[in-house]
């Protein structure tokens, strides 16, 4: 027997990286604006989607989403409440989702007749951060209930977002959530990252964060400037 | 916990090499994990065995490069190393850096095949 090294020097996930780069190609053609959502379980992405989702619709945005869990299509019949397409991906126990679901999912939607695509993920803080599903924005989100120190406890995941949104802002005095600690601990894994404090209940903070979607969307549209 | 599904992404990757190869087994594996890649190599060694039985790459030693995340600072204008996945500030001058210049990366660098000569 002989024994060989072999060099390689690729990625593991270079099939998901080159299929996430196909699917932001596909979507930059289509003039979709792809924002993904991660957050702990329970931090509120779903009651904060349909909320978004209502909010977009009334402004005559096409909007539409993709809602990933492990199992139960229960949060794709609650946004599908909202009266917008909405599809669910069960990952039966898989932790995040893949980029080449995304695809299978979008297979028959015609993608140039939205304006806002949602990507919902798994519930999960660790995981997806090493998958991009090419979206062109990912937005972190943590409830107030969780502890201000969560982005520090999950640093990968608050480094690769780029915009966190704190959520559940109607319970903060209740639960005296320390609004200082909570950005200070977001700037130190991701310095210089936009952050947003919400209540989809309440409604507070939802109008800055439809604005800042909307901006994204309309950058998106645009045409590439002519060199 | 993900590590068991970047095993078999792993063995994917080697077991397709080594066929085209005409390899019969995989001995070693050479991996090259960044702090913000998102993945534990604790974890990874203790899924490999797991993840890699009933292939190629069976028995095989599986060798972890893990690297840490180097930042530019804009201030000290030169890339410096970070320690832990905290803090994103030049460890120098204290200015913050969201310009990640290493520390991402998760790559199959090499492994090591047996063949009938």
């Amino acid at each position: 027997m002989t024994t060989r090294i072999v060099e390689v020097r690729r990625g593991i996930l270079k099939k998901n990286d080159e299929m996430a780069a196909a699917l932001r190609g596909r979507f930059e053609a289509a003039g979709v604006l792809v924002v993904s959502l991660v957050s702990s379980p329970g931090a509120g992405k779903t009651e904060f989607l349909q909320k978004t989702l209502l909010a977009l619709r009334a402004q005559g945005l096409r909007v539409a989403a993709l809602v990933g869990d492990l199992e139960t299509d229960n949060d794709a019949r609650r946004l599908a409440e909202a009266g917008v397409p909405v599809k669910q991906i069960l990952t039966h126990g898989r932790c995040h989702l893949e980029a080449e679901w995304i695809g299978d999912h979008l297979a028959d939607w015609p993608l140039d007749a939205l304006d806002i695509l949602f990507i919902e993920n798994i519930g999960n803080l660790v995981c997806p951060a090493s998958y991009d599903l090419g979206e062109a924005v990912r937005v972190v989100m943590l409830s107030v209930t969780e502890g201000e120190d969560k982005p520090l406890k999950y640093p990968t995941i608050f480094n690769g977002s780029d915009l966190a949104i704190i959520t559940k802002m109607d319970l903060a005095a209740a639960v005296e959530f320390d609004r200082a600690a909570a950005h200070a601990a977001i700037a130190s894994v991701r310095p210089g990252m936009p952050v947003l404090e919400c209540s989809a209940k309440r409604g507070t903070g939802m109008a800055e964060w439809l604005a800042w979607l909307t901006a994204r969307q309309a950058g998106q549209r645009q045409p590439a400037t002519p060199a | 916990m993900h590590e068991l599904s970047i095993v078999y992404s792993v063995v994917a990757a080697v077991e397709e090499r080594a066929r085209e190869m005409g390899a019969t087994k995989v001995t070693a594996v050479s991996l090259r994990i960044g702090a913000l890649a998102g993945v534990v190599p604790d974890a990874l060694r203790f899924s490999y065995d797991v993840g890699t039985a009933g292939t190629l790459l069976e028995g095989s030693a599986l060798s972890i490069e893990e690297r840490p995340v180097v930042i530019h600072c804009a201030r000290c204008d030169r890339d410096v190393t970070i320690e832990g996945i905290q803090r994103f500030r030049c460890p120098t001058c204290d200015t913050p850096s969201a310009d990640i210049r290493q520390g991402r990366e998760m790559e199959l660098v090499s492994f090591e095949v047996e063949s009938a000569p």
